[in-house]
């Protein structure tokens, strides 16, 4: 069998998916924008035909969907052409959001990783905490996140600690579980051998067990630092629309700025990308150097 | 220190020794092992709860801060009437009907695609991709599309349902192996045989995972969904209107709802997964 070549095999599929997507969009464009523009030249008492509607729907000021060009250039204008310690540049609200996300997620990661090392040692945590850990991935925790922000808010606690808590609680489980997998993961037979060495229980810790978890704590951590990332985003809903994307949310959906919206929403989408793509791209690293094969 | 730190103290260590001992215990029958299984998280919570108690009192915390257990309880059921109507307007009309289409439209489109691998190759990227986005983020559009009621709600746990259920579905329909693919086509079994015979049974156990992540991650969509604009009613707006006004304790026991209504919803996914499932290894290991 020869080798698909990578240009056709992947790339072309995605690229037709992402130009369907695009020109559905375009219809809907128009489609959704054109009674706006009937119902202005009816007020104006004017007739207008389809080859004039179809301009203004992809330059309206509020439209009820932005065209893919409208959102690039307010993308361009809120990062490139505005100084970034400006409130209005987009680049000063997602490092606000980015800054939360990476405590969170990194207190989270510690969190995390230290309670699946005592679930995986201590037979009682086992058998008290894990059900618990399940159980409270059932539980929709964002719907407390107004609640953190209001109540750090008021024993004088703001700004970045309260969305990071919230961005540590969801980010822990995925690590939790992942990891006492992972550290349950060594055979029978490794761990004999391991006892044959006469190895205490930190020298299997660190020479089979946490090896053999990296890969389980790689696959997690991207679903965690995925997930922080929204915890961050609905963490600034509830604090009056101050700064960062989640603000930017808030605001664009009280003032009917649609533009402004998919802006943000576009923003947080290559954020989360670019999070989930440096964890992926260390994942590869590791392992590489632990000498998986490729 | 007062008495109530002190029980509190005592209550930790007395049901942690209480754990220790009982989880060292080998009893013989399966029956008893299970019982333990059980009662060892359950106290666990309850010594939770009544470390909560305790310290709420003996540190005197006010309720706005953390209210006690007791008064939440006392709270959820003094206003059950309004906890109801706000379960109905989001759990039964915006979770269970966006889950339900959300769910079905990605199963439906994964069968859709599941003849053309160049869809497929196209599709799974961007589903995956979309599966880590903030998806929750698209709330302030629907609202503005379908308006303050359950619709707009709908139109966000539908979107949020869609991809983890297609890229799973698409997953498992290629599970099964070459073997039994094989043996299927020696059978002269056609396209839609094969499907209902083989790879449908195959795919169970990844459909069922989407199954149980949507549920969680429906509720999720819909309370959030509501910050950004409802009517008078519904769970997020509660949560929401409730902080401002300060009273902590009606938002406990909106949580306490949304917790019970989150847990029984995965809890019955989970109970249809072993019903329809039985033959998976990790149910019938379950079991014994």
């Amino acid at each position: 069998m020869n080798k698909p070549s990578l240009f056709l095999d992947r790339v072309l599929p995605v690229l037709t998916v992402i130009a369907v997507i695009l020109v559905i969009w375009h219809v809907a464009v128009v489609y959704l924008n054109a009674p706006f523009v009937r119902d202005q030249a009816a007020r104006a008492g004017t007739v207008v035909t389809l080859g004039e509607i179809i301009p203004q729907t992809f330059n309206q000021e509020r439209p009820i969907l932005p065209a893919p060009h409208q959102i690039i250039a307010e993308l361009w204008d809120t990062t490139i052409a505005k100084p970034i310690t400006s409130k209005r540049s987009l680049v000063y609200h997602a490092w606000v959001t980015l800054s939360a996300t990476l405590m969170g997620f990194g207190m989270g990661t510690v969190l995390g990783i230290l309670l699946a090392v005592g679930i995986v040692h201590n037979r009682a945590m086992d058998k008290s905490l894990m059900p618990w850990v399940i159980a409270s991935q059932t539980i929709p925790i964002l719907a407390i996140a107004p609640m953190i922000i209001v109540v750090l808010n008021s024993i004088g606690i703001s700004g970045l600690l309260p969305k990071a808590l919230i961005s540590t609680y969801l980010s822990f489980f995925p690590i939790v579980v992942g990891m006492v997998k992972g550290l349950r993961s060594p055979d029978v037979l490794l761990l004999d051998l391991m006892h044959t060495y006469n190895a205490s229980r930190t020298q299997t810790f660190w020479k089979l067990r946490w090896p053999a978890a990296l890969p389980y704590l790689f696959t997690s951590l991207k679903v965690a630092i995925a997930i922080s990332l929204v915890g961050a985003i609905v963490g600034e809903l509830p604090t009056g629309a101050v700064a960062g994307l989640g603000a930017r949310l808030l605001s664009g959906s009280y003032y009917g700025q649609t533009i402004q919206i998919w802006a943000a929403l576009f923003m947080a989408a290559a954020l989360a990308a670019v999070l989930v793509s440096i964890i992926g791209l260390a994942h590869t690293q590791v392992l590489k150097r632990m000498g998986a094969k490729p | 220190m007062n008495g109530y730190i002190l029980a509190a103290l005592a209550i930790w260590i007395g049901a942690w020794t209480l754990n220790e001992w009982l989880v060292r215990q080998r009893p013989a029958s399966a029956e008893a092992k299970q019982a333990i299984g059980i009662i060892v998280p359950v106290i666990f919570g309850a010594t939770l709860l009544a470390v909560w108690e305790c310290l709420v009192h003996g540190f005197q915390i006010p309720p706005i801060l953390l209210p006690a257990p007791s008064a939440i309880w006392v709270k959820l059921v003094n206003s059950a009437p309004v906890l109801w109507a706000d379960f109905q307007q989001t759990f039964l009309k915006s979770v269970i009907t966006g889950y339900i289409a959300g769910c079905g439209l990605g199963f439906a489109v994964a069968l859709l695609i599941d003849r053309s691998p160049f869809l497929q190759k196209g599709l799974l990227p961007i589903g995956n991709f979309v599966s880590a986005l903030p998806v929750v983020g698209i709330a302030p559009i629907m609202v503005m599309w379908f308006g303050f009621d359950w619709p707009s709600k709908v139109a966000v746990v539908v979107i949020m349902t869609f991809f983890p259920m297609l890229v799973n579905t698409v997953q498992g329909l290629a599970s099964a192996s070459h073997m039994e693919r094989d043996l299927m086509r020696t059978y002269a079994a056609n396209w839609g045989q094969m499907l209902i015979k083989l790879r449908l049974p195959a795919a169970w156990p990844f459909i069922f995972n989407a199954l149980k992540i949507n549920s969680t991650l429906a509720l999720i969509g819909a309370i959030v969904a509501e910050f950004f604009g409802t009517p008078i009613v519904g769970m997020g707006f509660r949560i929401s209107t409730e902080v401002g006004r300060a009273n902590i304790d009606m938002v406990w026991a909106e949580i306490a709802v949304a917790a019970v209504a989150g847990s029984v919803f995965y809890g019955l996914v989970a109970l249809a997964e072993r019903w329809v499932t039985f033959w998976h290894p990790s149910v019938r290991g379950g079991r014994a």
